[in-house]
């Protein structure tokens, strides 16, 4: 996830303190995971030295002044361009999954506990997504959903990895 | 003593093995040359929501069927609640299905010329239940499964979504013990399946009903409080 780049579009709808910016990124955006405020500072350092952004004002405040910034019009613009631009998306051909399975094959352990372990411990996260879903709002729902197909992708290749473990290993170990 | 005491008294204790309201116990179930079901095992508590998983033809379906006591196992046994179905005789158990169990299947399976209500009141009828009464249970379930609309339409008439909502009022209707769902949302998109899926154990599990649930989809399984794998006849518990 690009966090100048949310900022920078966050700004769009109105000037904002770094404080500010950052409990509505986290609200928005941060589910799990919410941004650092050392990341709020830099961020906003790079911004503003990129020209993206600009302080429109500077409040004095108990300790160091409190700066809003303004998104300015190249940052509007960069913002157009993220938005009207694809994300690559990931081909996961380096695999831990596939790495771990391929080494059980090799040294004679039972690839099958491997690709079982795994599946029992996504199912464990799924349900605990699904069961987040059944409470949450429409965005949490969503949020979850991204999560839940991209897990459902990795259990139907451990499916079908467990379909194929004998030529798998006729081929890996040859 | 009576068939069904003399059949209560199939396990050592006389009570369900481990507090278990379903053990299957090694199953094998053969079709000509193809053994569908090698040696396979399952256990249900009262109120636990349950999923088969495994790739197609491993033998789910199977051990469900052998489970609700459609196909008797040709070896191996299945205890319902103390009592072996293997030991039961016909009349026994459908009595068992039509009172302790209920059915989802993939596609609905509802009769084509009863309306949506009459669908869902046809257990309660076949159980002796009065017209009157059957039809305001069926009512009531419709509406929790947010289909009051369809109730006079037929099932030819209305989505595969609600058709699903519909067999699923039909298959609680009855306060059954047990919910077996084969691939119940198989026929059905990912936002109709989700609904169907959210119903089905939410209703469950306000009923205290436990659930077995065949499925090949990961999403529904996640519904479950856990899963079991079978492949190849054989079963892998989490």
């Amino acid at each position: 996830m690009s966090v100048s780049k949310t900022f920078l579009a966050l700004l769009e709808s109105g000037a904002s303190h770094g404080y500010d910016l950052k409990h509505e990124y986290d609200a928005r955006f941060g589910t799990d995971r919410p941004v650092a405020y050392g990341q709020v500072y830099a961020t906003l350092a790079r911004l503003l030295k990129s020209g993206l952004v600009t302080v429109d004002a500077v409040e004095p405040g108990e300790g160091p002044d409190r700066k809003r910034y303004a998104i300015t019009e190249a940052g509007v613009a960069d913002v157009e361009r993220w938005l009207a631009s694809p994300e690559a998306p990931e081909p996961y051909l380096q695999n831990v999954l596939y790495t771990k399975v391929a080494l059980a094959l090799l040294s004679g352990r039972p690839a099958i506990d491997v690709l079982d372990t795994q599946r029992a411990e996504h199912l464990r996260v799924m349900r605990e997504l699904t069961s987040r879903k059944a409470t949450g709002d429409l965005v949490d729902q969503l949020i979850c959903d991204h999560a839940l197909f991209h897990l459902e992708a990795d259990l139907r290749w451990l499916e079908l990895t467990a379909a194929r473990l004998d030529q798998l290993a006729a081929q890996v170990t040859r | 003593m009576s068939a069904s005491q003399a059949a209560r008294g199939a396990t050592a204790s006389g009570r369900p093995r481990d507090g278990n309201l379903i053990s299957c116990t090694n199953l094998t179930k053969r079709f000509g040359s193809t053994a569908a079901l090698d040696g396979a095992s399952l256990d249900l508590a009262a109120g636990e929501v349950v999923a088969v998983m495994g790739p197609s033809g491993s033998g789910k379906s199977t051990l469900l069927h052998c489970a609700a006591g459609i196909l008797v196992p040709d070896t191996g046994e299945v205890v319902f609640d103390a009592e072996q179905i293997g030991h039961m005789s016909d009349r026994r158990r459908s009595e068992l299905r039509r009172t302790e169990f209920g059915f989802v299947f993939q596609f609905g399976r509802l009769v084509p010329e009863l309306s949506c209500a009459e669908n869902v009141s046809l257990p309660l009828r076949l159980s002796g239940v009065g017209r009157a009464e059957a039809a305001r249970r069926a009512d009531e379930w419709l509406q929790r499964l947010e289909v009051h609309e369809v109730g006079r339409s037929l099932p030819g008439e209305i989505s595969g979504g609600q058709g699903q909502r519909v067999a699923v009022a039909r298959a609680l209707v009855t306060r059954p013990r047990v919910v077996f769902a084969d691939e119940p949302t198989g026929a059905l998109d990912s936002l109709n399946g989700e609904r169907v899926m959210q119903l089905l154990t939410a209703a469950a599990r306000d009923t205290a009903a436990a659930v077995v649930l065949v499925t090949h989809e990961p999403r529904v399984a996640a519904y479950a409080d856990r899963e079991v794998v079978v492949r190849d006849g054989k079963t892998r518990a989490s």
